[in-house]
């Protein structure tokens, strides 16, 4: 049974008295877009730096293709990274860059220069290779990057927010074609980012971070769909919290008890609960029914409007209920066309019991 | 408005003033250096070659300006390389008495000359190396390795942090990435450094005589010449004297500036 790719097995990291990265386990198999995300300070990055070897674990072992690599130098690895700032050598051009890496593996001129060119071909950026580097647009320059950290053929590429840097319509395409080049390289890409679009438009499998610990590992629509848990769902996507207590519980639906009204919540098979239990629980904002008169049924809560975000055919309204809990409804904007949101002093908000996702705490 | 404009030209008075304050006395040197009087007087005599002529063939001045044209380069060489480990090592290091090696890495040019000079001279003279030519050396290294620190570091700090992890990512060991990244990096600021270490050995006087004994430097001859008389050939070495030093700096500074646009532009 041969092993995973990379395997962190227990790595702790701690500068000082911070702790990085706590106790991680996580397998990154060869040929798969993983992505690493959480908000900033979560880990990730340090993550990625250790199996760079710009970090060294205070404990666990990092093994790559069955070896350890704790104690490996960064330049004995082959883990070519892509810089959030891209890194480039200002005083080379952008051949040059390229060339770096096979000119630290001792390749001759005429071979470097080659493969170079052909990279620089492959991205598009032919017409740009003696170009000094701080003469390129950002895309090219992210490009560059990119050909620099690949013409070595490496097993793994690492990326630190490549895109952070780039024009919203860039960094659509730029995914477009990360992904092409993943699938036809046939390598594994480790993709670090903090940004949930990112992510969960590229990776097969999304590593979620907080606070150093890996909180879900799944793939994006898993992770949308099912969050595990309460900082999960709140850092993907737009979802509505409720937490409460459990009052009875009939043929697996619980009747949850909260601040904002009593709710009807199916609990997952494996689940034990019992009379009494803390509950808490998940709606995506895009499952609950916004309408203007009160509807028949289960979980309804009667709202009155915040504020509303509008971005296109989608619009976000933020919402408080009686009690001061905030809610979150995502609807299309010609639903919308029949509610007078104006006059109207009540919105009620519904959604079926089945909607409800049960976090674990 | 009216206020601003009178604070726009008092302003520019007042530099007009400055520079004339910095730069005419030595405008006159030159002057007087190309006149046929001996003494310093308007109105001026004739255009004469005379005073470039009499220190030409004068032996005590080719060898200042021999030894000055030593030291100067060894210093140069010399501090440039300290100041190059001691920026880089405040660049890549992080360790407990960093303050204190700052500090005193930066020290020499806030000691007074005169203090400097005798101590340097008592203590070349207890280990039995005064007069010497690299005692001299010694002395200008330890007083001008500061400023190529401080032009290094600047150079340094404006360096990308990743780029040195990325040569290293790259495939490049600790050395190869010191000689491929760091240095090329930084090369502007190198020879900007060397221009201007260069410039303040070539022009320090306290220092050099009291350490020089039997190898004066320029600035050491002058004062022997001016001594004994007035000369018109002081203002001839001292117009030498400026022009290479200005030389020296102006190279600095436009290689210091260019990378700066260059940088901004980026």
């Amino acid at each position: 049974m041969s092993e995973p790719l990379v395997v962190f097995d227990n790595v702790v990291k701690r500068f000082g008295d911070f702790t990085a990265v706590h106790k991680m386990h996580l397998d990154i198999h060869e040929g798969e877009f993983l992505a690493l995300m959480g908000p900033s300070g979560c880990g990730k990055t340090t993550t990625l730096r250790m199996l760079a070897g710009l970090e060294q674990p205070s404990e666990g072992e990092i093994r790559l293709a069955g070896q350890v690599m704790n104690d490996v130098k960064p330049h004995e690895r082959d883990t070519p990274l892509v810089w959030q700032s891209l890194a480039l050598f200002p005083f080379l051009n952008a051949r040059e860059n390229v060339e770096f890496g096979l000119k630290m593996r001792g390749a001759d001129a005429a071979t470097r220069k080659s493969k170079a060119l052909n990279w620089l071909d492959r991205l598009g950026l032919a017409d740009f290779a003696e170009r000094p580097v701080d003469q390129l647009s950002g895309g090219q320059r992210q490009r560059v990057a990119l050909a620099r950290a690949l013409v070595t053929e490496p097993q793994i590429l690492l990326l630190d927010e490549p895109l952070s840097a780039l024009d919203a319509h860039l960094v659509i395409r730029m995914q477009g074609e990360l992904t092409r080049l993943q699938r036809e390289l046939g390598i594994t890409f480790v993709y670090v980012t903090h940004s949930q679009s990112e992510a969960f438009a590229m990776a097969d499998r999304v590593v979620i971070m907080g606070d150093g610990v890996i909180a879900q590992t799944g793939a994006a629509r898993e992770i949308y769909r099912n969050p595990a848990n309460r900082f999960v769902a709140e850092f993907v996507g737009r979802n509505n919290i409720l937490a409460g207590t459990i009052s009875s519980i009939a043929r697996g639906v619980a009747k949850v008890e909260t601040p904002a009204g009593e709710f009807k919540v199916h609990l997952p098979p494996v689940r034990q609960a019992a009379d009494g239990d803390a509950l808490s629980f998940a709606i995506s904002a895009d499952l609950v029914h916004l309408t203007d008169k009160e509807p028949t049924g289960d979980n309804v809560v009667p709202c009155t409007l915040i504020s509303e975000e509008f971005v296109g055919s989608v619009i976000t309204l933020f919402l408080e209920s009686a009690d001061g809990t905030e809610f979150k409804a995502q609807v299309q904007e010609r639903e919308l066309a029949n509610i007078d949101l104006k006059d109207t002093k009540t919105l009620y908000l519904s959604w079926p019991a089945s909607s409800a996702h049960v976090l674990e705490d | 408005m009216g206020s601003d404009r009178t604070i726009k030209w008092f302003l520019r008075g007042y530099v007009l003033l400055l520079f004339c304050f910095i730069f005419l006395p030595i405008f006159a040197s030159l002057v007087f250096s190309f006149n046929s009087q001996r003494f310093p007087t308007v109105p001026l005599g004739s255009f004469t070659w005379h005073w470039y002529e009499t220190i030409w063939n004068d032996p005590d001045v080719w060898d200042a300006v021999r030894t000055s044209i030593i030291v100067s380069l060894c210093t140069s060489l010399l501090a440039t390389f300290i100041g190059f480990c001691t920026a880089y090592t405040d660049y890549r290091y992080n360790f407990r008495f960093k303050g204190g090696f700052l500090a005193l890495a930066l020290l020499p040019p806030t000691i007074p000359l005169i203090i400097m000079a005798l101590a340097m001279l008592a203590w070349f003279a207890k280990i039995g190396a005064s007069g010497q030519v690299w005692s001299i050396i010694i002395a200008h290294t330890v007083l001008t390795a500061p400023f190529a620190m401080a032009v290094i570091r600047l150079r340094l700090n404006q360096m990308d942090a990743n780029l040195e992890s990325a040569a290293w990512n790259l495939g490049a060991s600790e050395w190869t990435a010191m000689r491929e990244v760091i240095v090329p990096f930084v090369k502007p600021s190198i020879i900007s450094a060397m221009c201007l270490t260069a410039a303040v050995s070539f022009d320090e006087f306290a220092v050099a005589w009291f350490v020089s004994g039997l190898n004066k430097t320029v600035p050491v001859i002058i004062l022997e010449i001016v001594t004994g008389n007035i000369d018109p050939q002081v203002n001839a070495i001292g117009t030498f004297v400026f022009i290479t030093s200005m030389t020296l700096v102006i190279i600095a500074q436009v290689l210091i500036m260019t990378r700066e646009k260059k940088d901004a532009q980026a």
